[in-house]
């Protein structure tokens, strides 16, 4: 949790670091990924992984979902590059169609809690007093919450499935999200300027979107980057409790529920590839997040 | 990796005392008879196994759960409440230990003989044994075994038993004097004497009853094999040796400890690396497999059907499983005999039966299983007959949500199973995973369309087993929501039917009706496989991971 | 000053109510309760009878509002009730497990700062150098690779290693004995899990120290240190290091109150007896009071460690001390 970093570092964010440019935006990009080679392997991971899961019905060799009692837990072959699993399902096409479902609960996630906690941090910070407050008290009671509690009630009142996955992993996420947006959009509304836009009669809803939105972009970009990464990760630890996506759906933490502690001594491929296939996604999610921040934040640009 | 044949494997993994034993019961169901001979075989099963079993060891075992919720195994259900506290306690009878499959052979535990049923089979006198003591050192009289016996049957307000209405046929139970006890029952029937031999019938000390009856629900003091040395919550649970055990010669162990181990993972981990020696509930054949190619001759596995099976319920209330036709396609798409047979690789299933325990005499042939629906040998036929009647009943597009219960073994690897062959006949499945609560809750309350349910018995008891499936008006957990008088009315003839070969045509008839009329389908018995370092010796596996847990005859080869 | 910490204290108390009113609607959301799972679960049959008993005697009959303001009474007087599937006081439950989950926890954290400062400040100060890259990637790698997965291999490749080199697999014992009872046995026990939830936490904490450090070392006051001629190192240790400390102890306090949370898996994976193991089980058992209980005391650390936080920051703010 990265919280308390952004509350320090971005809340003094400068506002014209992230003007965005024009023509000099490709130069930008370039001047990006030289700086930034950690990053930019990051962003080469993330657009594998995109790639894969917006292709998969046309690289995956075999159905996902399809049993194949003849073929069960075989080695990696060349038939199946990364062995089957324990209902003789090609891993390679679970996983490829994996890489679909992370994606759809990761982005989802992500930007749902994202925007929620935007619009909820920066409505909090301006308007102030009681807003404020309640909304203070509520992120905290959803800070606090075991997901695994919340989770379950989503599950048992709703039922399994791809969407109450991302409704209960995405509520976790907005409080966080609020409390960063929350501390930058403060430091901004202190901001002389901001009043002198109230002073000059023009709306709320135009001086949040056109002021203080633009502002708290950075941290919140940073954010909703590392919530992907999290969203991730959080879905693989609910399947792993039984509370996350079901059978036979494809999704690599469902796919380390079942298999991979039964099978890990006689067929490793079943938790190996699942595993790995996370940690390379959430690894470039976050590398990638790390490069964002360095460039965005001025205070960590080396002088 | 080069794979075992199973046929091999299992060669290299079983005990000969195994085969032998297995094959002679089978033997024994196959001809149908009765107590006797099946005493007779059971002791040449064990001299065939012969060998003088040795004093002194501890045996370290794993309860595949978390702890349970109270001690009185009254009230309870749950086998991690037996295998924890079972050794402490002694039973009126119980299935025999030595052959613990016999579904037939049931002998004294407190009682000095089985008894012959009096007065047109309304009354069961029992003579209890003399000078048994309690681990406080209390006598144990016919006075104690009446007021347990008063407390599972005929409980006070306030008190629950959860087997109240296995006993439906009981109607007095009086000790007249300190060794007798005598049972009047309101009706003759052959299912009275195997709900008798119930493990959960611990027998309580009267006193203390009196006293509070719910002593017993945080407290052990009973008079087994075994006293409590010490309880640690969701930990683990000692026990230590009774000197005054009335079985001469046992227990042979010095003592026991028992570990909670809810992970199956560790369980097979903690059994590789001898930290402890067995769990005796069932590990999934991916364990058995890994130990017995790890560990070779270190490592036994005994393994036996299982009187527990997954049910198919269609729920009747909602359509389209109204119709005869849909439920009947919905169990013809299913490939039971080569789905068992992939299954058994990677669940803890094996045996294609219906609705009786596929090892007793009153259970379906193969012959006669393959007239039922859902178990034609020609698979093409019986799926193309499944496109036929949807087709009629105008749902070809049929789609649903299984409701399934959140377990993995066999619970979510059948459920997937099944949507995979219900696609085969274009049907579109899903499953709706829940946990134990609200997957009970669901069925309870009817707020599903299809569940996969589980049938699990303690004591191989096909006539009382069989009253699961009987219409929701009569037995509140059969979750099928239907009405069918016939079905009852032949099960009432067969609860009161004392002849065996006419039950069991009655029988037939029952599992026929439910199969013509597509209530609900048996998918699947259950498997066990408990793998064992080889030094644990004299314990059996039987069909009920229930049975056979007081440990009085187990012994340590080391 | 004293204003701003009172306020601050009376703040705690909605954000636990509304905690309490969220974990108890919630639980009742779920249908199904711990009576039918207690009874149903095995398969068989039960007496309804039963069920109706069971009800009556966990007081679930009684209307809820009644219920509520039982369990908000009981939380002000520090009373947890009992457990709904056990019968035992919730504070037995909880203290019976406490043990092995604080041991893991402190562990993990002793751990997570052997490794994070030193490792974190090498990292910022030799930053953009390959020392840096390899520290970074190790780093993240622990913020991405998920803790049970990393227990399952961690097990697996223990049992094969000793079973290769000493040819008799060796894994943690799965009985907990106390520290002082047997300290090998107990530490061979807790030293996996820890390093297992140490890593994620020392990740966390080594990307906040490298990235503390880098912002304090551009200050002026560094920089004027430096253009002194000052020794690096004294400058490290004494100036940079200190002030980078701030932010990384608060994010190490606030990140304990999450590992208690983590540690409801790894405990899953390790078969512990340990606090997060019986979370799950409250909840999956449906055990209202001590699901209940969990949570509020989950929120209370969380809260509190939050208020410690809030409350030495505003120490160091003049604004805010002196306004």
């Amino acid at each position: 949790m990265v919280t308390a970093v952004h509350t320090t570092e971005l809340s003094r964010a400068r506002l014209d670091d992230v003007a965005p440019g024009r023509a000099s935006s490709i130069r930008r990009l370039l001047g990006f990924c030289r700086r930034e080679l950690l990053g930019t392997f990051g962003l080469l991971l993330m657009l594998i992984m995109a790639a894969t899961g917006l292709t998969a019905e046309w690289i995956a060799p075999y159905s996902p979902t399809a049993n194949d009692f003849a073929a069960m837990m075989e080695p990696p072959s060349w038939a199946h590059p990364l062995g089957t699993d324990q209902f003789g399902r090609d891993l390679l096409s679970r996983i490829v169609f994996g890489a679909r479902t992370a994606m759809i609960v990761g982005l989802t996630s992500a930007l749902v809690g994202g925007v929620i906690g935007l619009v909820l941090g920066v409505g909090s910070a301006y308007f102030g007093g009681k807003t404020d407050l309640i909304l203070q008290r509520v992120s905290d009671v959803l800070m606090a919450f075991p997901l695994i509690i919340m989770a379950l009630a989503v599950v048992a009142i709703f039922g399994t499935g791809v969407e109450n996955v991302i409704i209960a992993i995405t509520i976790p996420l907005v409080p966080r999200c609020a409390r960063v947006v929350r501390a930058s959009a403060l430091a901004i509304r202190e901001v002389p300027y901001v009043d002198a836009a109230r002073a000059l009669g023009f709306g709320h809803a135009r001086i949040i979107l056109c002021h203080m939105v633009p502002n708290v972009m950075a941290p919140f970009l940073i954010m909703v980057t590392a919530f992907v990464g999290q969203a991730v990760l959080a879905e693989a630890s609910l399947s792993y409790l039984g509370l996350g996506v079901q059978e036979p759906v494809p999704a690599w933490g469902l796919m380390l529920q079942g298999g991979a502690e039964e099978y890990a001594a006689t067929a490793p491929w079943i938790a190996l590839f699942p595993g790995i296939a996370i940690v390379l996604a959430v690894l470039g999610v976050n590398l990638f997040g790390d490069a964002l921040r360095d460039t965005l934040d001025p205070k960590l640009r080396k002088r | 990796m080069a794979r075992k044949s199973d046929g091999e494997r299992r060669a290299s993994a079983f005990g000969l005392a195994d085969i032998s034993w297995r094959s002679l019961a089978a033997g024994i169901h196959r001809s149908g008879l009765k107590l006797a001979l099946g005493a007779a075989l059971a002791l040449g099963a064990t001299a065939a196994a012969a060998e003088a079993p040795k004093h002194g060891g501890v045996l370290t075992y794993m309860i595949p759960a978390d702890g349970g919720p109270s001690l009185d195994g009254h009230r309870e259900t749950t086998f991690a409440v037996l295998h924890a506290t079972a050794p402490f306690y002694s039973v009126l009878i119980r299935v025999n230990p030595d052959d613990p499959s016999s579904t037939t052979d049931f002998r004294c535990d407190l009682c000095t003989e089985m008894p012959k049923p009096t007065d047109n089979g309304l009354t069961y006198t029992f003579k209890i044994r003399k000078g048994v003591k309690f681990h406080d050192g209390s006598p144990l009289t016919a006075q104690d075994v009446a007021a347990s016996w008063n407390k599972i049957v005929h409980p006070k307000p306030g008190v629950a038993s959860a087997r109240e209405n296995n006993f439906v046929m009981v109607d007095t139970i009086t000790a007249p004097d300190d060794e007798t006890v005598v049972f009047k029952l309101k009706f003759a029937t052959l299912s009275f004497l195997p709900a008798l031999a119930d493990p959960y019938a611990y027998i309580y000390s009267k006193k203390i009853l009196d006293k509070d009856m719910h002593w017993y629900e945080k407290n052990i003091m009973g008079s087994g094999p075994f006293k409590l040395v010490d309880y640690q919550i969701g930990q683990s649970i000692k026990g230590e040796r009774n000197p005054d055990y009335y079985h001469p010669g046992q227990p042979y162990l010095d003592g026991f400890v028992a570990i909670f181990a809810p992970k199956q993972a560790v369980r097979t981990d903690a059994i590789r690396a001898d930290r402890a020696a067995l769990e005796f509930r069932s590990l999934p054949p991916s364990a058995r497999d890994q130990l017995v190619k790890e560990l070779g001759d270190k490592i036994t596995v005994q393994e036996s059907d299982w009187n527990c099976g997954n049910v198919v319920t269609p729920n009747h209330q909602k359509k389209p499983f109204d119709d005869l036709r849909v439920r009947k396609a919905l169990f013809l798409a299913i490939d039971q005999w080569k789905g068992a047979q992939a299954l058994s690789k990677i669940a803890i299933v094996r045996t294609v039966g219906s609705i009786v325990f596929p090892g007793s005499p009153f259970a379906a042939t193969k012959e006669e299983l393959q007239q039922m629906i859902g178990y034609w040998p020609d698979i093409e036929k019986s799926r193309a007959e499944a496109r036929r009647l949807l087709k009629e009943a105008g749902q070809e597009n049929l789609s649903f949500e299984l409701l399934n219960r959140n377990v993995d073994q066999p619970y979510k690897i059948v459920g997937t199973w099944l949507i995979d062959e219900w696609s085969k006949v274009g049907i579109k499945a899903t499953q709706k995973v829940v946990p134990t609560g609200p997957w009970l809750d669901s069925m309870r309350s009817g707020d599903f369309t299809v569940a996969l349910e589980a049938n699990c018995q303690n004591v191989v008891n096909p006539i009382a087993d069989v009253g699961r499936w009987l219409p929701h008006e009569v037995q509140r957990e059969n979750y099928g929501y239907f009405s069918d008088p016939e079905e009852i009315e032949i099960y009432n003839r067969l609860l009161r039917e004392t002849d065996v070969s006419k039950a069991r045509v009655l029988m037939r008839k029952l599992d026929t009706r439910i199969n013509d009329q597509a209530h609900q389908l048996m998918v699947t018995y259950w498997y066990r496989i408990v793998p064992m370092r080889s030094y644990v010796k004299g314990w059996k596996i039987s069909p009920s991971h229930y049975l056979n847990q007081d440990l009085a005859n187990i012994w340590l080869d080391k | 000053m004293y204003r701003y910490i009172i306020k601050r204290v009376l703040l705690v108390i909605p954000t636990l109510l509304g905690a309490a009113a969220l974990v108890f609607v919630l639980m009742r959301l779920v249908p199904g309760d711990v009576c039918v799972v207690r009874l149903g679960s095995s398969g068989g049959t039960f007496d309804p009878k039963a069920i109706a008993l069971c009800h009556t005697e966990l007081g679930m009959d009684k209307p809820v509002v009644v219920q509520f303001l039982d369990f908000v009474w009981g939380i002000v007087r520090l009373d947890f009730g009992t457990s709904m599937w056990s019968g035992a006081p919730v504070t037995t439950e909880i203290w019976a497990r406490l043990p092995i989950s604080l041991e893991i926890a402190i562990l993990a954290t002793v751990v997570a700062i052997a490794i994070a400062i030193p490792l974190g400040a090498l990292s910022a100060v030799k930053q953009n150098t390959w020392i840096d890259v390899v520290v970074r990637v190790f780093a993240v790698g622990g913020i991405a690779t998920p803790s049970f997965w990393l227990g399952i291999v961690a097990l697996l490749i223990v049992l094969n290693f000793t079973s290769a080199v000493f040819g008799h697999p060796w894994m943690p014992p799965i009985e907990y004995v106390p520290i002082w009872q047997d300290p090998i046995r107990n530490l061979s026990m807790a030293l996996l899990p820890a390093v297992t939830v140490g890593y994620r936490y020392a990740a966390v904490s080594m990307r906040m120290t490298r990235s503390a450090m880098l912002e304090v070392m551009q200050e002026d006051y560094i920089r004027t240190a430096r253009a002194k001629g000052l020794i690096r190192k004294l400058i490290i240790n004494r100036h940079a290091l200190k002030n980078a400390l701030l932010p990384v102890v608060t994010l190490i306090g606030i990140e304990f109150a999450f590992l208690i949370g983590g540690l409801v898996v790894t405990e899953q994976v390790f078969n512990l007896n340990g606090v997060g193991r019986l979370f799950v089980q409250a909840v999956q058992n449906q055990d209202y009071t001590l699901s209940q209980a969990l949570v509020m005391l989950t929120v209370m650390i969380f809260v509190i460690c939050n208020l410690i936080v809030d409350l030495l920051y505003a120490w160091l703010d003049p604004r805010i001390r002196f306004g």
